[in-house]
């Protein structure tokens, strides 16, 4: 096997087999689990980093093992791969951090970073596989590798919030695979081809295409949230906050997105769908999640709750991105899952630092909280502002895009959906920051839990991922037009989607 | 070594009578050693196999001898029957060292179950298969009755009564083939039953369905599976449901092989295919009922079992492609059900044992004192519920296939429905297992590795096998 072949599998198993070294640990062993779960991670992201410029010049990626006959599992890093799988191990890598900042003295924790381990396997072998089968294969991974995550406190809430999200993502999952068995039935093996293998097929398949991608969007929608198949979402926060953000920022919802993206241009090709008449139904879709994710999150007190609304709302616009036909609209999309990424996992960071030091947990409880804790609150504040989309953060860069692909599509009512979106988001973000900054705090804080030390408002290891991720989505503003930020992958991803020659 | 096929059955009858003679603690070891060469055994046969061939033993060919016949089909059950049996047999070992009541009952009977599952797998003649199907049952019933408690004794009876009841259904029909064409050799059967097909083969053939079906706990005959399955000590429930199920169905598949075509008009194949889907509606509902782990594992058996009717009607007036399709995922099934089931009733018997209980609401604690056993119990449940990576995975993958092929929607329905009910029982357990507290004032004794591996790799022999399945489907050729 040479260097091309073995370099996506070992992506995967940078994360697999320290989870499974993980799970044979003794709960006591804090350190020598830290340093495996922070080595898998480094591995993972140098191992892309080779492989990025690699693919930049065009060089293939590709590990192929044979399941049955005509039945492959597939690795591939193509660009879209490199744009999630690049995210997902570097939130990975801030997340683990701030994981083992979190669970400091907790209880399970070989179980919890075991787990936390098989999840971003999961998810990198989501964002290489190189078919549909290989897709659902890890797309399941991760909805079996997640529940424990959800249910790690054990609590009833947190038993019922794993029932739901068990439910809806099993139920889910049967639907995406009826679709897929379906579509492997009449294409045999659906590899991800740009412009799609779907388009391949007669006429008089009209019909059952349809069906199949109704089907497909199903099972894809319940991860990525889409209105009505959203219920799972908001019961999920109950979970640690390293969980949250892994579910809203890293692997979960955003699984769910990508698999869309992949099904609209990889096996369906955008054209193909748009002459199915699919992709403004879809569009559709995804203005009424944008719209009613942000509408909830408006009455919800519970910072974690807001918080996981906005994600509904702000996952759609990748949904909208890819539905809307033309190159611009793409870009949008694509620079949006990794800046929507790097926006909510700061977020989520933020209010499990103000859980964990302050007892903090509802907005009705935040008065004057960005006086004791500055620097975790300006990296909300930076964050928020970009939810909003704000000039100088990532997500004015996406919705910039995304407006002027739904003009150049004919569209322009998606453009007014996201400027309500973007004054809903306003609506609900602003009052926040406002209360942080401007409000006088009355002693006492609901439980305070760790003093502050000079600099340092929280423990460390809580206080820089957040941190770095801020930066993070300064940077992908202002850095926008250099060649390796996410806008420009995406400006390469849609250049080579839409220019692609005809098979 | 000369005749593998003629050892593969010689063998364990040896092994058997030694341990007989000799005791369980010496019959454990003889019956591990015989059970290892068995593998080799089974390996070697079906490295070799292919269809047509046959081996007359001692140099007598059929009509006078006895004919031994090793297709893909049966050499795939083979490989099955000892990949299961010896991992079950180190885990009786350490099991029965806990238990010892029925210890010196079950190193016999089981070389003589092992026996009659090999010679059932290798014989091409009606007659012989009633031979091997009767010394099975009574074996089967030995092994539940071993533990001589009230409760094993009565489902033994019940059993035995179904065994009997359903062998003896199937003599019936073979005394009427007997009758007919004076000739129990199925290739010979299979060139003489031409159109127009006498009254009396129709019916030969209608006694031997309904005794199989009956012996096989095919809803609504599944009655007495889960006091049997579920009553019994631990290696005995894994051989059980495992092993002995599938062998009557693979007498089910031969006849239909066989017979097929020619004799079963659409409407038995739907009506079988629509028991099948009760039994996985009805059986995983009782599973997702029950309050007992073992009795949660026996009626998933029920429903598990009905997956493999599925064959009939999807392989029914279809093109060779679905019924293709249909064929290899069922044997897939098979096989994954069979790796599976023994992984979860071993590890629901090392739970038990430490525990002192199986009751599912009690079961909080288990994920620390016996972590190997519980991640036994979720891969295989992985496998049970159509997960991937596993063989049960491709198993629904190649029957949905199958029935998107025809598109026999309803059956694509059932497959996916009853995974989402499989997954619910699973989790059912998991849920209080892997997450719940430790009730205060309970303990779980310490428990031998060997009680925990076997499982554990059986369980991990599902998943992978989810990964390189050519071979199976290979064996498994065409209908």
């Amino acid at each position: 096997m040479n260097a091309s072949q073995s370099l996506p599998l070992l992506v995967v198993a940078s994360s697999f087999v320290p989870g499974l070294l993980i799970f044979g640990l003794a709960e006591e062993r804090h350190a020598l689990r830290s340093a495996l779960n922070i080595a898998g991670a480094v591995i993972k992201l140098v191992i892309i980093a080779v492989m990025f410029g690699g693919v930049a010049a065009r060089e293939h990626y590709e590990y192929r093992h044979t399941v049955l006959p005509g039945l492959d599992l597939v690795l591939r890093a193509d660009a879209l791969a490199m744009l999630f799988v690049t995210l997902s191990a570097a939130l990975w890598l801030l997340t683990t951090v701030y994981a083992i900042g979190y669970l400091e003295g907790g209880a399970n924790r070989s179980r919890f970073f075991g787990f936390f381990s098989l999840c971003v396997t999961a998810t990198v072998g989501i964002a290489m596989a190189g078919n549909l089968f290989t897709f659902f294969l890890f797309y399941e991974m991760l909805t079996l590798s997640t529940y424990p995550l959800v249910v790690h406190r054990g609590t009833d809430k947190a038993l019922r919030a794993g029932t739901f999200y068990l439910g809806y993502t099993l139920a889910g999952g049967a639907i995406l695979l009826v679709g897929v068995v379906w579509l492997y039935d009449l294409l045999g093996q659906v590899e991800f081809v740009h412009r799609g293998a779907a388009s391949s097929l007669g006429p008089q398949y009209t019909t059952q295409l349809r069906v199949i991608f109704l089907l497909l969007i199903i099972g894809l929608g319940v991860k990525a949230a889409l209105v009505p198949l959203h219920g799972w979402l908001p019961r999920a926060m109950v979970a640690p906050a390293p969980v949250s953000a892994l579910l809203h920022a890293v692997a979960v919802v955003k699984a769910g997105a990508f698999g869309i993206v992949r099904v609209v241009y990889d096996v369906f090709g955008v054209e193909f769908a748009q002459s199915l008449r699919l992709l403004v139904p879809l569009a559709v879709a995804a203005c009424v999640t944008i719209l009613w994710g942000s509408l909830r999150a408006l009455a919800q007190d519970d910072l974690k709750r807001r918080l996981a609304f906005s994600t509904v709302s702000q996952v759609s616009y990748i949904v909208l991105g890819v539905a809307l036909f033309g190159p611009v609209g793409t870009i949008g999309g694509l620079a949006h899952l990794v800046h929507q990424g790097i926006m909510k996992v700061t977020m989520f960071f933020c209010a499990g630092n103000y859980a964990e030091t302050l007892g903090v947990h509802r907005v009705s409880e935040m008065n004057g909280i960005g006086r004791r804790m500055p620097l975790t609150t300006a990296a909300f504040s930076v964050a928020a502002f970009g939810m909003i989309g704000l000039p100088f953060t990532a997500g004015y860069v996406s919705k910039h895009y995304l407006s002027d692909g739904a003009q150049l599509a004919g569209q322009p009512w998606a453009a007014w959906v996201l400027m309500a979106s973007s004054l809903l988001n306003a609506a609900y973000f602003l009052p926040i920051l406002y209360r942080a900054w401007a409000k006088v705090h009355h002693p006492p804080w609901p439980a305070p839990a760790i003093a502050a030390r000079g600099w340092r408002e929280t423990s460390v290891l809580l206080l820089l991922p957040p941190l770095a991720s801020g930066v993070a989505v300064i940077l992908a503003a202002v850095l926008a037009d250099t060649a390796w930020s996410p806008l420009a992958w995406a400006k390469l991803i849609a250049m080579r989607e839409y220019a692609a020659p005809l098979r | 070594m000369p005749e593998p096929e003629a050892w593969l059955i010689l063998l364990p009858l040896g092994w058997a009578s030694a341990a007989f003679l000799l005791g369980p603690a010496r019959g454990a070891w003889l019956a591990a050693a015989g059970l290892a060469l068995g593998l080799v055994l089974a390996a070697h046969v079906a490295a070799h196999a292919e269809a047509g061939r046959v081996h007359a033993v001692g140099g007598w060919a059929a009509p006078l001898g006895i004919a031994l016949a090793v297709d893909g089909l049966a050499a795939l059950m083979l490989l099955l029957t000892h990949t299961v049996a010896l991992p079950l047999a180190l885990y009786a070992r350490a099991y029965f060292a806990r238990h010892p009541d029925g210890a010196a009952w079950f190193w016999p009977l089981t070389g003589y179950l092992v026996a009659a599952l090999d010679a059932l797998f290798l014989s091409a003649d009606l007659f012989n298969l009633y031979v091997t199907l009767e010394l099975l049952g009574l074996a089967a019933v030995g092994l539940v009755a071993s533990s001589g408690s009230a409760q094993g004794l009565s489902a033994a009876l019940r059993y035995l009564l179904v065994t009997l009841l359903g062998s003896s259904a199937y003599l019936l029909g073979v005394a009427l083939f007997y009758g007919v064409y004076g000739n129990v050799t199925l290739p010979l059967l299979a060139l003489q039953v031409a159109a127009p097909v006498p009254l009396a083969i129709r019916l030969a053939l209608a006694l031997m369905l309904v005794g199989l079906l009956l012996k096989t706990a095919l809803f609504p005959f599944s009655f007495w599976l889960p006091p049997a399955h579920g009553g019994a000590p631990a290696p005995v429930s894994a051989l059980l449901s495992a092993l002995v199920i599938k062998a009557t169905f693979y007498l089910v598949l031969r006849l239909w092989m066989n017979f097929g075509n020619l004799l079963a008009p659409a409407a038995v194949a739907q009506l079988l295919g629509l028991l099948g889907g009760a039994a996985v509606l009805w059986g995983s509902v009782q599973a997702l009922r029950q309050a007992r782990l073992k009795m949660l594992i026996a009626y998933s058996t029920v429903a598990q079992v009905g997956y493999l009717f599925l064959l009939f009607p999807l392989a029914a007036r279809a093109s060779p492609a679905t019924a293709l399709l249909a064929w290899q995922g069922v044997l897939m099934q098979a096989v994954a059900h069979g790796l599976a089931k023994a992984a979860m009733f071993g590890a629901a018997g090392a739970i038990a044992s430490a525990a002192g209980h199986d009751t599912i609401a009690r079961l909080g604690g288990v994920a620390a004192h016996l972590p190997l056993n519980l991640w036994a119990f979720g891969l295989a449940g992985v496998s049970l519920m159509g997960l991937p990576p596993s063989a049960g995975f491709l198993a629904k993958w190649l029957l949905l296939d199958a029935a998107a092929d025809s598109g026999r929607w309803a059956w694509a329905a059932l497959l996916v429905g009853g995974g989402l009910l499989a997954a619910a029982y699973v989790f059912k357990v998991l849920r209080h297992a892997f997450i719940g507290a430790q009730e205060p004032g309970t303990s779980f004794a310490p428990v031998s590795p060997m009680l925990q591996w076997p499982p554990f790799l059986l369980a991990a022999a599902s998943l992978v096998l989810g990964l390189n399945a050519g071979f199976v489907l290979m064996l498994a050729g065409a209908p």
